[in-house]
């Protein structure tokens, strides 16, 4: 099965004549691992919305594991995506007055699904993913926002992660840290989607990141409305 | 919804300085609301429950609430007395069933002096209907005896037997009768009523005490000791006002035109009831400007309040996104805001109810030592009830206010705030 199938997808923003997005076709197969680039401004934070079903395309379908999300009612897709998506976005990922143990279980008072999955007891299954991630056990129960900037970015992976779902959307998850631990930090988040089985979408301007990823692609050559990238 | 709710409160209290600011102002303002409204149903309250089966009050000719709050609530001086074949004439008349001479004008320390008859004590209902019971002692058979008030006894800490002297006029400070002291005969069980604060004496003491003074000042030279006094006539010439209970209710009419008729003097007998409803029409005015405006106090709060929330929206798109990518629908964002707004609306009248059961502990014996008005120490009744009620529906409504904006922001952002 495929993770996700664009097809035909036309999104524009109310108010403005010309295309964001235009998307003949892309895909990604289950538990692939793909680097999505392009440059700022491109439109890939509208993909990532429409993705997320949070904004709906004027054309086109968007499918996630065989289900046309734009055919859903917005409630649907909301449940839809607690359900099946992770996602990890750039800084301050977290609630920062939740301990961060809490925000990592979040998925699992927002989804059903994700909370069976994480198995008898999520909690543990919290508590094991933390340890995983190498974060220190004392500060399982600190507020989010008194952890460091690298290891809000382990919560918040582990907060992705938890419940298995089966696709992972990472944006620009990297660009707080420091370029050791950038790629200490993609290397983790590669391991981890392939331990749960997922498929990966990791969203940067940076190109120099694309090394481990199955597949790179940049959003200009999927979409036509996207401009050319200057450089 | 119960997690959303959890999150509600867990991100209320990482804000917990700006909102308990908030919660603070919203509580003083129920708190003002509620003493408002307290304080006049208490005043009414206190009013009502001061005379009980006086079918009329009479008086020299005046207005008649102003009758009414020196006669009954001994308040204010009355401008001119009766003469007692006025009084007499009254009291013997077919239709009356009964009458109380009230002589005012002395005091004990600050406390009204009332010289009326013995059978005052038998007859005088408060209440619903209730007579007055002795705490102590007796009622007075002398003329220099006194029966204190349950207040008057436990203010000053008198027992019976003690001695006391009496002032003339109202103030603590007029000119003195120390010459002929009173004994102490009976303390009155407390009723909630302006006589808990009287000093009760008969008619023969209040003659007794003017004897040897003429047109409020002593007599120079004259002085007249207390054993003499009882050579004199103590029968007295004026009394301040009566209280008169008919042998039948349906002759009031008759009995008040035939007072307000009276040939001898001019006099003015008032229905207790209709005099107290004039009363309250007099204040009405002023007790629905005091509500307004505290209101109008509540109002500033809760917008404060949703300015509050308002204000802080900004701060929290980032927050209310990753709740929207963690699977919260827009309704849920709606309801945690709101409820948010609920919360500190909810929490800060009851810190109101709380502040006023306090306040009014405190400040109860003061106004009943100035105002002569009982403020009941005691769970919010149905009206306070329904005040906080109408206060935190509107706090609901103030707060659909940020929800709304919330919803509507979250609709548009996305998964991604511009921040």
């Amino acid at each position: 099965m495929t993770a996700l199938r664009i097809t035909n997808l036309v999104f524009r923003w109310p108010r403005q004549a010309a295309s964001c997005l235009d998307i003949p076709r892309f895909e990604l197969a289950a538990g692939e691992r793909v680097f999505l680039h392009g440059a700022s401004g491109s439109g890939k934070s509208t993909l990532l919305g429409l993705l997320g079903g949070v904004a709906v395309p004027q054309a086109g379908r968007i499918e996630l594991l065989g289900t046309d999300i734009t055919r859903l009612s917005s409630r649907t897709r909301d449940r839809f995506r607690a359900d099946h998506i992770g996602f990890l976005f750039q800084q301050f990922n977290l609630l920062p007055w939740l301990p961060a143990i809490d925000n990592v279980l979040l998925p699992c008072t927002f989804s059903a699904r994700r909370r069976e999955r994480a198995g008898a007891d999520p909690r543990a299954e919290a508590e094991r993913m933390l340890r995983h991630l190498d974060l220190d056990t004392t500060n399982w129960r600190k507020p989010a926002g008194e952890l460091s900037v690298g290891q809000q970015q382990r919560v918040a992976a582990a907060r992705a992660l938890i419940g298995r779902p089966e696709i992972l959307i990472a944006d620009e998850p990297t660009s707080a840290l420091d370029a050791e631990r950038q790629q200490v930090f993609i290397d983790l988040l590669l391991q981890e989607s392939a331990a749960v089985g997922a498929a990966l979408i990791f969203v940067s301007h940076d190109q120099r990141l694309a090394g481990h990823f199955d597949r790179s692609v940049a959003l200009h050559d999927i979409s036509l409305a996207a401009p050319e990238r200057k450089e | 919804m119960k997690a959303v709710l959890r999150l509600a409160a867990l991100s209320a209290w990482s804000r917990r300085l700006t909102l308990g600011l908030t919660l603070v102002a919203i509580a003083l303002a129920v708190t003002l609301l509620l003493a408002v409204e307290r304080l006049r149903v208490d005043a009414r309250q206190s009013f009502t429950q001061s005379v009980s089966g006086v079918d009329l009050v009479v008086g020299a000719r005046t207005g008649s609430v102003q009758l009414m709050l020196y006669a009954v609530f001994h308040a204010g001086a009355a401008s001119n007395g009766i003469s007692w074949d006025s009084y007499r004439a009254i009291a013997t008349h077919p239709a009356v069933d009964w009458a109380l001479p009230l002589a005012l004008g002395d005091s004990h320390r600050g406390f009204p002096v009332l010289g009326t008859s013995v059978d005052y004590f038998r007859l005088f209902r408060h209440g619903e209907r209730e007579a007055l019971q002795f705490a102590a002692g007796q009622p007075f058979t002398g003329t220099f005896e006194a029966v204190l008030g349950s207040e008057v006894a436990r203010r000053l800490g008198y027992r019976t037997g003690d001695t006391i002297t009496l002032n003339h006029g109202l103030g603590e400070l007029g000119p003195a009768h120390g010459d002929k002291p009173f004994r102490v005969a009976g303390i009155l069980a407390a009723t909630g009523t302006p006589v808990d604060r009287t000093v009760h004496v008969s008619l023969e003491a209040i003659s007794a005490l003017h004897l040897d003074w003429i047109g409020g000042a002593p007599v120079p030279g004259l002085v007249i000791p207390t054993e003499h006094v009882a050579k004199f006539d103590l029968q007295p010439k004026q009394i301040t006002a009566a209280l008169v209970g008919l042998k039948q209710r349906g002759d009031v009419f008759r009995m008040q035109r035939f007072v307000n008729q009276y040939r001898g003097e001019p006099l003015l007998a008032v229905l207790p009831g209709v005099a107290l409803d004039e009363l309250w029409q007099n204040i009405a005015m002023m007790e629905r400007t005091l509500l307004t405006v505290s209101a109008l106090v509540v109002l500033v709060g809760l917008a404060g309040l949703a300015a509050t929330l308002l204000a802080g929206l900004n701060e929290r798109r980032r927050e209310l996104a990753i709740l929207r990518a963690l699977g919260a629908e827009p309704g849920d964002i709606f309801l945690m805001l709101t409820a948010e707004g609920v919360l500190v609306t909810t929490a800060g009248a009851l810190l109101g109810l709380v502040l006023l059961t306090i306040g009014s502990g405190l400040a109860a014996p003061w106004l009943l030592d100035r105002l002569g008005v009982v403020l009941g120490t005691r769970w919010p009744g149905r009206e306070e009830l329904a005040l906080v009620g109408a206060v935190i529906a509107t706090g609901l409504i103030a707060s659909l206010i940020p929800g709304w904006r919330a919803w509507r922001m979250s609709l548009a952002d996305g998964l991604t705030p511009k921040l």
